[in-house]
């Protein structure tokens, strides 16, 4: 996290003196680097530019011009046919209440349970921890039909619980593996103070270690974010009426009923796109840094 | 102290709700799942114990071993693909102005959903108004496959919006690694005569081996897992071609409701996930001289 800047102020310090002036060779080299690197960029970030460009276009353009020409007259009504017509503003609240609960769910579980494990004395915290880590290679598939059979007979079928309950449960295994990186470099001794001082442990815990992994809290809470927004088969499992259908299997549905109507598919993907980009916009360091933490320190 | 922080009420009021979840909602049902994989049961009726004759038939089916053969298929092309983002991330890692900014746009793709990746794809993929045979057309060529209506082509066609969804994230994990280098010893080599190439090879790659082998655990096994794109992309088609385990195991339970069979494929897929994961690691434990893994 804060080592990677230091070691690439470090790194700046040390390479400057040592490149004076760039040989035409070494120039040579660094254009192609940088023409690799852009075509790459390129790859990436294009098939979403043409997704925006068809999203405004009416299905004469799409079927009758180049794929790559710029759409002639801005199409919105495409957005606003996918808003109102595809039931989509319906899915996105879905969408945004459903992962908020989980992810503050998950969140706080995973922060309990760090918390034992790394701080408190207890003979089977290893095993318990074992058992978390392991749930990280089970395949969500080899769940699914006894999941289906419980919450059936639970009477939660096509109710948000069982995609609450799933969503917590399948998260908090990476979910504590990014925590217990961060708790185990966090020093222990206000905690022990605050023992000192007679403070009870929950408190400790809301009051003094809680606030203090604050920026690791909101790593995992984007993560969580993202792979709750994103999540396709228990909704598509569980659910089976529009009323609780998140924006995943919500625009499949809509999509399988206009199947022909490029510029609304367009618009409805770039409406389930924009949220996830614009938190991108605002939280790419930490999104970047939760991505290798959730993984380097397996 | 200790007596504060070893109290077993607090212990249990702190642990067990995240353990029941998992316990509950994750280990019960895998093994469930192998239970329900000795039944002969539609989902909802009654269930009937019928043996060993799920995993027997499982055996001798042709369709759940050419599924899994398409599953490794997949894994073999990704783990060969992480050479290539280590590549660049190799690149992305030495001196290069803007390489934030670039490795932000790599990682785009990868916070979509696959149902997004899936139905743009789709329409990049379209035959007739498609980007790719467009393209295809503007450069001359004639007899543009069909893409994802072919049988032959289709587990390749697919495979190019897995790559464009994880470069980006294999390319993140392996930038971390690399700047984790320390950069005296890259500086000595440096000054040492040695060339780039030889620094990467000597000095940073085996710096980075723990997280390179992590990286192929999670290639191979997700990709063994792999199931929303190509649900939503061919639904296991044309003809089966695109096939891989979980979709096998989504149609029969929830399309033709054999909700045995499909707990025999669900179980089949989990006792694979498992043995891979512990074979690649003792492959790659052999000469393992950090235990990052």
């Amino acid at each position: 996290m804060s080592e990677i800047n230091t070691t690439k102020e470090m790194k700046a310090t040390l390479s400057t003196p040592t490149k004076p002036k760039l040989s035409l060779g070494k120039r040579l080299g660094f254009t192609i680097l940088y023409l690799i690197l852009g075509v790459v960029a390129i790859f990436q970030i294009y098939p979403l530019v043409w997704l925006f460009m068809f999203s405004l276009k009416s299905n004469q353009e799409v079927f009758g011009l180049s794929p790559f020409a710029l759409p002639q007259d801005p199409q919105w009504a495409n957005y606003a046919k996918a808003w109102t017509q595809g039931n989509i503003s319906l899915y996105f609240f879905n969408s945004v209440w459903i992962t908020v609960v989980a992810v503050v769910l998950t969140v706080i579980l995973a922060s309990f349970v760090t918390f034992a494990i790394t701080r408190m004395y207890w003979k089977l915290n290893k095993l318990v921890l074992g058992l978390f880590m392991v749930g990280l290679m089970i395949p969500i598939h080899s769940t699914l039909i006894p999941l289906f059979d419980f919450y059936n007979k639970l009477n939660l079928i096509d109710n948000p619980i069982s995609i609450i309950l799933s969503y917590t449960a399948f998260n908090l295994p990476l979910t504590i593996m990014i925590l217990l990186g961060f708790y185990q470099t966090l020093p222990r001794e206000i905690e022990e103070a605050a023992v000192m001082d007679g403070c009870s442990i929950h408190r400790i815990f809301f009051q003094i270690t809680l606030p203090m992994t604050a920026p690791v809290i909101s790593t995992t809470v984007i993560i969580n974010m993202i792979y709750n927004w994103n999540e396709f088969v228990f909704v598509n499992t569980f659910i089976s009426s529009d009323k609780w259908k998140t924006l995943t299997v919500g625009i499949q549905n809509f999509i399988g009923q206009y199947l022909t109507d490029w510029g609304a598919i367009g618009a409805t993907l770039m409406i389930s796109i924009v949220p996830i980009l614009v938190a991108f916009l605002l939280l790419s360091n930490r999104i970047v840094e939760g991505i290798a933490a959730g993984s380097v320190k397996g | 102290m200790k007596n504060v922080m070893s109290n077993k009420t607090v212990i249990a009021l702190y642990v067990l709700p995240a353990l029941l979840l998992i316990l509950v909602l994750v280990y019960v049902p895998i093994v469930l799942t192998g239970y329900y994989g000795l039944m002969d049961w539609d989902g909802i009726g009654k269930m009937k114990f019928i043996g060993l004759e799920n995993y027997i038939d499982l055996l001798k089916d042709k369709m759940f071993w050419s599924s899994t053969y398409h599953s490794f298929q997949l894994a073999i092309f990704s783990t060969i693909s992480l050479l290539l983002y280590l590549v660049i991330s190799l690149v992305l890692a030495s001196k290069i102005k803007g390489s934030d900014l670039l490795r932000k746009i790599y990682l785009i793709p990868m916070l979509l959903s696959s149902v997004a990746i899936a139905q743009l794809w789709l329409k990049i993929f379209d035959p007739n108004n498609g980007m790719i045979n467009s393209l295809l057309e503007m450069m001359g060529v004639e007899n543009a496959p069909v893409w994802l209506a072919d049988p032959n082509v289709v587990l390749y066609a697919i495979f190019i919006p897995i790559i464009w969804q994880y470069a980006g994230f294999y390319i993140i994990i392996y930038y971390a690694a690399l700047k984790n280098v320390p950069e005296e010893l890259v500086e000595a080599a440096r000054i040492d005569g040695a060339n780039p190439v030889q620094i990467a090879y000597k000095i940073k790659l085996p710096l980075i081996a723990g997280v390179f082998k992590v990286t192929i655990v999670l290639a191979i096994v997700g990709s063994l897992k792999y199931f929303d794109l190509i649900w939503v992309m061919t639904g296991g088609g044309p003809n089966g071609a695109s096939e891989v385990m979980a979709s096998y195991m989504y149609s029969e339970a929830f399309k033709s409701y054999n909700f045995g069979y499909g707990s025999a494929i669900g179980f089949a897929l989990l006792v694979i996930c498992l043995i891979m994961t512990w074979f690649i690691r003792k492959l790659t434990a052999a000469n393992d001289n950090n235990n990052q893994f």
